[in-house]
């Protein structure tokens, strides 16, 4: 068994970018099917173009159409894609100079082998079926004659077949999406697993004795491992609690619901959890809870197991009992 | 200019670390080894300053739950950057600077392995024209290394040479992942990967963190006979793109070094996480054919993200400490094909010559 819980995670969203005057030149091109450079104060067809010039610092109003044709002046292979490359099979990244343009440029070149591609060969756009004004508008690379043996890509002159009243791109929206196996620290490992068994599990510090519940790898308060394990009671103490009011995505209960800290008797830290069972409006702080576990044969190694606390009927807690966890 | 000395290092590399990504179980014991290493406490500490990266982690605010490896009560003055360990210590080395404090402890960690390291690494690029493209760690060092060989600046007889060169030395390195030189013939008859690299010219992913100390003046003669004093601090930045840059040179790494004063340097430290790199960086600063390269192994041995670099400086500060050397360079990098690259000159005589 491995020392530590593990679960797949993955972080996805959408980082949504307006592109300014140059790239949106750029971006706006693409979408047209023309591939648009700027040039620098020294002469320099540079693609994409950059905003500034690198060595004037002065920002880039030259615009200057170049061929979806060029020469690849480096390249690498990739035998093993990962998610959003440009081609689901093995290829090669390039580095391309494009005719008209002085400097080189990354992205993909569809061959099947690292025999199929040399530095100085030719190449040509291989425009993505819909544009969107975007990098990706360009699908990937080709060998020049390839196109012309197949049919496969329309000539450029018909690349651009977009309307010219079509609105300029000011915006692109690039889809982030990262696969991730998430750890669990052993303390926390050592929580989830008790959980499993039906007990809240904490940790206490040996230098300042705090108990903290989940249990965390080091005292926050000064730093030493917490080793000591501690089991907790399933009762505690609302020490402070919104009522949710708000629909949100995802959402699993009907508002409005109670989120409370609950500080279960023997903790010197809070828990975060549910109050169900009563009314909103009644809970309050001082207010004796405990846990409502779900049935014994849904339990997993997550704090899921614990359905949600409800109040006890018991007077409510003294403020000195926990007025130091606020 | 204050004088200002490395007087402690701890590290772990690991190709797996069986733990959560903010890393605070490993960071523990590292502070344990700087407590002991200084014999100082937490309280001896003027500032932290630690580098991650919440992509490496996938959550935010990463290095908020690493604080607790600390102790903050009483509260403690404290810093981080989406950088490597080396980054962290030059902001460590600014506020030693200011006068505000003489002592920081600063640390870094990294589980590369929580996700697909070449890929996520993606996220540190030009987020418009190359991030969509999810070019990986892996091609664009291959780019660079394809651009090196068809200018015949280097073959893969010379990056089999740093490989062999750096495994051998690894297997001194207790903290090495990988280790045991052949020979040139032999890496060189492996199957090639992402042509031109072989796997043996990548850096291995590596889980890790690293900690260094820095102190002022008199604080630093109290923890060591021969502090490992910072007598150059020099860093400088590529453009974002890669068509505009000359990927057989580093602009960035040649501009560095002539902000400090490499001469006499014994030993470089310089984080190369693929072969054709420290053939880059040992033209663009200089080095003799005297100074001994990585005697660590280096990056190709084990490669922590936002630990390598910091872990070069720790590296050359040991064999000051040692008196093996009197003068010593510790090199990192970051962002693709050594787009950003930091210098830090370490001396055995402190003489304030920083500029």
């Amino acid at each position: 068994m491995s020392r530590t819980l593990s679960a797949p995670v993955t972080v996805a969203f959408d980082y949504t970018r307006s592109t300014g005057p140059v790239l949106g030149r750029f971006f706006t091109g693409l979408r047209d099917g023309v591939v648009v450079g700027g040039r620098t104060a020294s002469g320099r067809v540079v693609v994409p173009p950059p905003e500034f010039d690198p060595e004037t610092h002065q920002a880039i109003t030259d615009f200057v159409e170049v061929a979806d044709t060029g020469v690849v002046t480096s390249w690498t292979w990739v035998p093993e894609p990962v998610a959003g490359q440009p081609l689901d099979r093995p290829f090669a990244f390039v580095l391309v100079t494009l005719d008209g343009a002085d400097a080189s440029f990354l992205h993909a070149l569809d061959v099947g082998s690292p025999d199929e591609v040399s530095t100085g060969m030719r190449v040509r756009v291989r425009w993505a079926g819909e544009r969107v004004g975007a990098i990706t508008d360009i699908g990937c690379f080709e060998p020049e004659a390839r196109g012309f043996v197949t049919g496969a890509r329309a000539p450029s002159s018909t690349a651009g077949a977009t309307s010219p009243t079509a609105e300029p791109v000011t915006g692109i929206v690039t889809p982030v999406s990262l696969d991730y196996v998430y750890a669990a620290s052993p303390e926390e490992t050592a929580f989830y697993r008790g959980l499993e068994q039906g007990r809240i599990l904490g940790q206490r510090c040996p230098t300042c004795h705090k108990v903290y519940v989940p249990p965390r790898s080091a005292c926050p308060t000064d730093g030493t491992p917490t080793t000591d394990e501690v089991e907790l009671s399933e009762s505690g103490t609302v020490t402070t609690f919104c009522v949710v009011n708000v629909p949100f995505l995802g959402q699993r209960i009907t508002p409005p619901y109670v989120s409370a800290y609950v500080l279960l008797d023997g903790a010197d830290i809070a828990f975060l959890h549910l109050i169900l069972d009563c009314p909103a409006e009644d809970v309050h702080m001082g207010m004796r809870v405990k846990a409502v576990w779900r049935p014994r044969e849904e339990w997993g190694t997550t704090i899921e197991n614990i359905s949600h606390f409800a109040p006890t009927g018991e007077p409510d807690a003294d403020y000195d009992t926990y007025k130091q966890h606020l | 200019m204050r004088d200002v000395a490395v007087v402690g290092f701890a590290q772990r590399q690991m190709l797996e670390f069986d733990g959560s990504p903010t890393c605070v179980e490993l960071l523990v014991p590292l502070f344990e080894e700087c407590y002991a290493q200084t014999g100082w406490t937490r309280r001896d500490v003027g500032f932290w300053c630690s580098g991650s990266s919440d992509y490496l982690a996938g959550r935010s605010f990463s290095f908020v739950q690493a604080v607790d490896a600390i102790g903050v009560i009483p509260p403690v003055n404290e810093s981080h950057v989406e950088m490597d360990l080396a980054w962290a210590m030059y902001e460590a080395w600014l506020k030693i600077q200011t006068g505000e404090v003489d002592t920081a402890l600063v640390y870094a960690f990294g589980k590369s392995s929580a996700g697909t390291l070449r890929r996520t690494l993606s996220m540190q690029l030009e987020p418009y024209t190359m991030t969509p493209l999810w070019p990986d760690t892996v091609s664009l060092a291959g780019l660079q290394a394809r651009a090196g060989i068809d200018a015949g600046l280097w073959d893969e007889a010379a990056m089999a040479q740093v490989v062999q060169r750096s495994l051998t030395d690894a297997e001194g390195n207790d903290h090495a992942v990988r280790s045991g030189g052949s020979s040139v013939e032999a890496l060189l008859a492996k199957p090639m990967y992402a042509d031109p690299l072989r796997k043996h010219d990548c850096a291995p992913v590596t889980d890790g963190a690293a900690a260094i100390v820095l102190a002022a003046g008199d604080r630093a003669r109290g923890v060591r006979d021969r502090p490992a004093w910072i007598s150059g601090l020099s860093h400088f930045i590529d453009p974002m793109s890669m068509g505009t840059r000359d990927l057989t040179r580093s602009a960035s790494a040649a501009r560095a070094a002539a902000g400090v004063d490499l001469t006499g340097v014994e030993v470089a430290e310089l984080h190369a996480p693929f072969s054709h790199q420290e053939l880059v960086l040992r033209r663009e600063l200089g080095l003799g054919g005297d100074v001994r390269v990585n005697p660590s192994g280096g990056a190709l041995a084990g490669n922590p993200m936002f630990s390598a670099g910091g872990i070069r400086i720790g590296e050359a500060a040991t064999r000051i400490w040692s008196g093996e050397v009197d003068k010593a360079l510790g090199h990192a990098t970051s962002g693709p094909a050594l787009q950003q690259n930091l210098l830090c000159v370490l001396d055995a005589d402190a003489f304030g010559k920083v500029a």
